[in-house]
């Protein structure tokens, strides 16, 4: 296949055209800047979303630790960027939060990823509790409670925009790379899986690690573009959010987390005004939506250019969800 | 393939990056309500969430103080509308908040939140708005200074700082009940127990004997408390809330523990009597702002207007919220426009405001400049007030 | 050692709490292997309910305590009949959701109706406290450990010796199966839930009357700390969560009176997780292999 396929051509383009289409809404004033900060919450919430997807609907391991993860990042982003206030020191940031997060990962995901089920999910509950704790305590360098603020702006929405963007395109490939299909196949029936000798337990660690990659990603630029952070922003409730997300879009589809990441977004914009009552109306909204979609908006389907192509595209090449 | 899928993400990145124009976050100069329109103020509090318990009390207090502006021909007879937002105790909602107060509803001032964190999240859109934020219960000490050690030019708030009450609670400990040894039992995943507990370890002359810790949403503190009363001390300082002041101070004294309890301005909420039960309300002493049985009749307005709007006692919460709406409303008349940098000029040079929580003025830290009266209840009743000079710095 | 002692018994009514909660948790998830996340916030709702009925009705504690079991129950079986019912043969993870927006929605209609301060619970019942030596334990202390206790014995026949139980553990092993042997999954799982959720009604009368304040967030914490509990001690079994709970509380209790309270919660996890790698199914959990 060829690098400069119709599709990847096509992919590039929608991408382009849409960066573009934001970027002149922004400079023409149609983004005001209230648009611009549910945009990039709407972005950091889709790579959260599409990394614990990777976890929870890829694998089919359940993870409720996904905010530990995204404290890492963002802890990471305030730190060095408070001490060396460049942009230099934010892209540092970004990855030494992501390895940092990933090694974390590792250690947590060997031991736990063996349990099964709820069991896992109280373990990673715990697990993201503890780094919460472990910040709360470590205080000079991450003050503790009163968290850090002042952290220089060095994300946007572009800078948003961009990782989310190669957030995707990473776990997009990943779930189509053969790795990716044995990960699948674990969620599908693991013990099927492990007897046609498909090593369960490294690919369900991949899977684990690479969300909590994104997550820390995803908290670095929570941290440069809002400025602040404290322990109490990445608690359990941090991590059932973006459960919802992932369970709303479709467990085990990338596009249901990106769209279910813009219509919350976007419900949450317009319910604003209900005041107190908003969270109220929104609990009401899930549980119809799961009542009457059990599988979520998009069930484990995707939306492929090659299926629109698929005349053009062999299924191998692209994969039959691809 | 997947080599390839790499490359255009590469391609489509550097692109963007090339490409990425700053398009900032632009600004213009303030806002201003139209002479025949209503003056919008904003009000943002946790509506839900952990703190709802504090954001709730501050928005009907705002919404009081409008309504009462109202019906007294406005501000130089122009009404006042509030646009109430929730930000459910979440830094990244205050900020969105704030952004559509100050770019969308036109307002002139906004009046919240009430935890530190959401406030240090909301400065930054209120400075690039000009739009002045005033917090009336933020109380960490930093919370309107920005990176460079300067003051954001649009934050303000109307209640005490740690440092300042911290002080004078170890100052009230050290002079009024000759307290030598202390031990302190608070929360330290809450920043306004740690901001406390740091500023009056540092005032105080005698030696903390111990630290408890508990953790937020817990109701029994029997096993803290065991681990005090074994310690020799004289006086325990809870920086907390009433919520866990109430219980803290009852299972004390269930247990026998009857050395006095020192508390911060979180105390001021008459539920405390209940939570603790009006017998063990003896021997506790705390900081408050006003205090609901006092003479001032504008004081037993606002009181006796908060029990028939709410059917509940306000707290010093609701009084600080109060005051904040009065503070607006005179800084609007003193500068006689309703631009929002006109008001925030007003604002700064606003001087002995009246208020129910005291008469003061900004310091040129935004903090307001106040006494600290320390009231002491004994027997379940308030039996006196002393005003205290913090000695900080 | 009076010290130690004191210790035991403040972890032992902590831990009560959340054993109290935590079998209403491990009942339902043994039938229908659902976390049904809504449950700490029907506890909520049973002590506002008593709180209500204490200062409006004036009833004695006991008509109190039976018309709250009575209310909750029926907030437990409609809750499950509207939202948990339609989703019986959904993903898990659907599930759980519906549970968690389930308890955002009490929580929060709470909140929006009661409003979100803390009251003080009326004191119905003089609260005696025994002393012995330095060792001081009060009457509600023993109330709260007796009737969790007493309620796991009475869930745990329940289950093991009557028609009913032994149709919960057919529904529980295959609901299909149980069907087709003429038992009514339906009426089975209301029947839990009814179970389940008199019993968090109960729990929250008591720990109202205990710690004399309640407030709408007053379930998640438990919640939280009853669900860990349940896991602990193997979830789905009734003993377990009794097990669990008892004892996260007296960790918990331990852990602050000499180690450092600051990173009680930490070690608390770090038990959990190093438990669950000893023994994957919990502290009394069967394992179960997995079926090819």
């Amino acid at each position: 296949m060829k690098l400069f396929s119709k599709l990847n051509i096509s992919w590039l383009i929608i991408t382009l055209l849409g960066f573009f289409a934001i970027d002149s809404l922004v400079y023409f004033g149609i983004i005001d800047p209230y648009y611009e900060i549910t945009l990039v919450n709407i972005l950091i919430n889709m790579i959260l979303a599409i990394g614990l997807n990777l976890i929870v609907g890829y694998s089919g391991q359940l993870s409720l630790g996904h905010a530990g993860f995204m404290a890492i990042g963002a802890y990471a982003t305030g730190i060095l960027t408070i001490e060396n206030q460049s942009m230099g020191a934010f892209l540092i940031s970004l990855v030494v939060g992501s390895l940092f997060a990933g090694i974390v990962a590792l250690i947590v995901g060997i031991p736990t990823l063996r349990l099964k089920g709820d069991y896992l999910a109280v373990a990673t509950l715990g697990f993201s509790e503890i780094i919460r704790i472990l910040i709360l305590n470590m205080t000079e360098l991450t003050n503790g409670a009163a968290g850090l603020s002042g952290i220089p702006f060095f994300a946007d929405w572009q800078t948003a925009f961009a990782l989310a963007l190669i957030c995707i395109i990473l776990v997009a490939n990943y779930t189509r790379s053969s790795i990716g299909r044995a990960t699948i196949a674990i969620r599908e029936d693991e013990v099927a899986a492990e007897s046609v000798g498909v090593n369960t337990f490294y690919y369900k660690l991949i899977a684990f690690i690479i969300g909590a990659v994104t997550a820390s990603v995803a908290g670095s630029i929570h941290a440069s573009y809002f400025g602040v952070i404290n322990p109490s922003q990445f608690t359990f409730d941090k991590s059932i959010d973006v459960l919802i997300m992932v369970v709303f879009g479709g467990i085990g589809s990338l596009t249901g987390s990106v769209v279910a990441a813009v219509a919350l977004g976007i419900l949450n914009m317009y319910l604003q005004p209900f005041g107190a009552l908003r969270v109220i109306i929104y609990s009401l909204v899930l549980i119809l939506i799961m009542i009457f979609k059990p599988t979520g908006l998009f069930g484990t389907k995707e939306i492929s250019l090659a299926k629109i192509f698929h005349k053009n595209s062999k299924p191998i090449s692209e994969g039959k969800e691809g | 393939m997947k080599m390839k899928k790499w490359f255009f993400g590469v391609m489509s990145f550097s692109t963007l990056f090339i490409t990425a124009c700053s398009s900032g976050r632009g600004g213009e100069e303030g806002n201003s309500a139209e002479e025949d329109e209503a003056i919008n103020i904003g009000s943002m509090f946790e509506l839900t969430g952990s703190a709802s318990a504090y954001g709730n009390t501050q928005a009907n207090a705002v919404q009081m103080a409008a309504d009462e502006i109202n019906e007294d021909g406005g501000i130089d007879g122009q009404e006042i509308n509030i646009e109430e937002y929730d930000t459910q105790s979440d830094e990244a909602e205050a900020s969105s908040v704030a952004t559509r107060l100050s770019t969308r509803d036109n307002a002139v001032a906004m009046i919240g939140p009430a935890l530190t964190g959401p406030m240090q999240a909301a400065i930054p859109n209120a400075d690039e708005a000009q739009v002045p934020l005033i917090s009336p219960s933020a109380t960490d000490d930093d919370v309107l200074t920005d990176e460079d050690g300067g003051v954001h030019p649009y934050a303000y708030r109307t209640g005490f700082t740690n440092s300042f009450q911290g002080g004078a609670l170890a100052t009230f400990a050290n002079d009024d009940l000759d307290a030598s040894k202390a031990v302190i039992l608070g929360d330290n995943s809450s920043d306004y127990a740690t901001g406390l507990t740091e500023e009056f370890t540092e005032a105080f002359d005698g030696e903390i004997v111990s630290v408890e810790n508990f953790s937020e949403g817990q109701n029994d503190f029997n096993a803290e408390l065991t681990n005090i009363e074994q310690t020799d001390f004289d006086v325990i300082f809870v920086p907390g809330y009433y919520e866990e002041g109430g219980p803290i101070i009852n299972q004390a004294r269930e247990m026998g523990i009857d050395e006095p309890i020192l508390g911060p301005d979180g105390f001021g909420n008459d539920v405390i009597y209940d939570l603790a039960s009006e017998e063990n309300m003896d021997n506790i002493y705390h900081t408050s702002h006003f205090v609901l049985t006092s003479d001032d009749p504008d004081t037993q307005d606002f009181v006796s207007n908060y029990r028939e709007n709410f059917d509940t006692d306000p707290d010093m919460f609701a009084g600080l919220a109060y005051d904040t709406v009065y503070l607006v409303k005179q800084a609007i008349e003193e500068t006689g426009s309703t631009n929002s940098a006109d008001i925030n000029a007003g604002l700064e040079n606003i001087e002995d405001f009246a208020g129910i929580t005291g008469t003061f003025s900004f310091d040129e830290m935004h903090d307001p400049i106040k006494t600290v009266s320390i009231i002491e209840v004994q027997e379940g009743e308030e039996v006196g007030t002393s005003e205290v000079e913090p000695d900080i710095e | 050692m009076e010290a130690f002692i004191q210790q035991l018994i403040n972890g032992l009514s902590v831990g009560s709490v959340y054993a109290l909660i935590a079998l209403g948790y491990t009942m339902v998830y043994g039938i229908i292997k659902l976390i049904n996340f809504a449950h700490g916030d029907i506890y909520m709702i049973g002590a506002f309910v008593s709180y209500f009925m204490f200062l409006n009705l004036k009833l004695n504690i006991f008509v109190t305590l039976a018309l709250t079991m009575f209310v909750t129950a029926f907030l437990g079986v409609v809750i499950e009949k509207v939202a948990y019912k339609p989703l019986r043969n959904s993903p898990r993870i659907t599930a759980l959701i519906t549970a968690i927006a389930m308890s955002y929605l009490l929580q929060n209609i709470m909140i929006y109706v009661v409003g979100p301060e803390a009251r003080s619970f009326p004191q119905i019942v003089q609260n005696k406290t025994y002393t012995l030596g330095n060792i001081s334990i009060n009457q509600m202390e023993i109330w709260l450990l007796g009737t969790s206790l007493v309620l796991m014995v009475l869930l745990q026949l329940i289950v093991q010796k009557t028609k009913m139980g032994k149709a919960m553990r057919a529904v529980s092993i295959d609901a299909k199966a149980a069907e087709l042997m003429g038992i009514n999954p339906n009426t089975i799982i209301s029947f839990t839930f009814l179970l389940g959720s008199a019993l968090a009604g109960a729990g929250g009368l008591l720990v109202g009357m205990y710690y004399n304040t309640i407030d709408p967030m007053m379930g998640a914490t438990p919640g939280l700390k009853a669900f860990v509990a349940a896991v602990f001690g193997g979830i789905g079994v009734i003993p377990g969560a009794m097990v669990g709970g008892l004892l996260i509380g007296i960790i918990e209790v331990m852990i602050s009176a000499y180690g450092n309270s600051m990173i009680r919660d930490a070690v608390v996890y770090l038990i959990l997780i190093l438990i669950l790698l000893i023994r994957p199914s919990g502290l009394l959990g069967k394992s179960n292999k997995e079926k090819v």
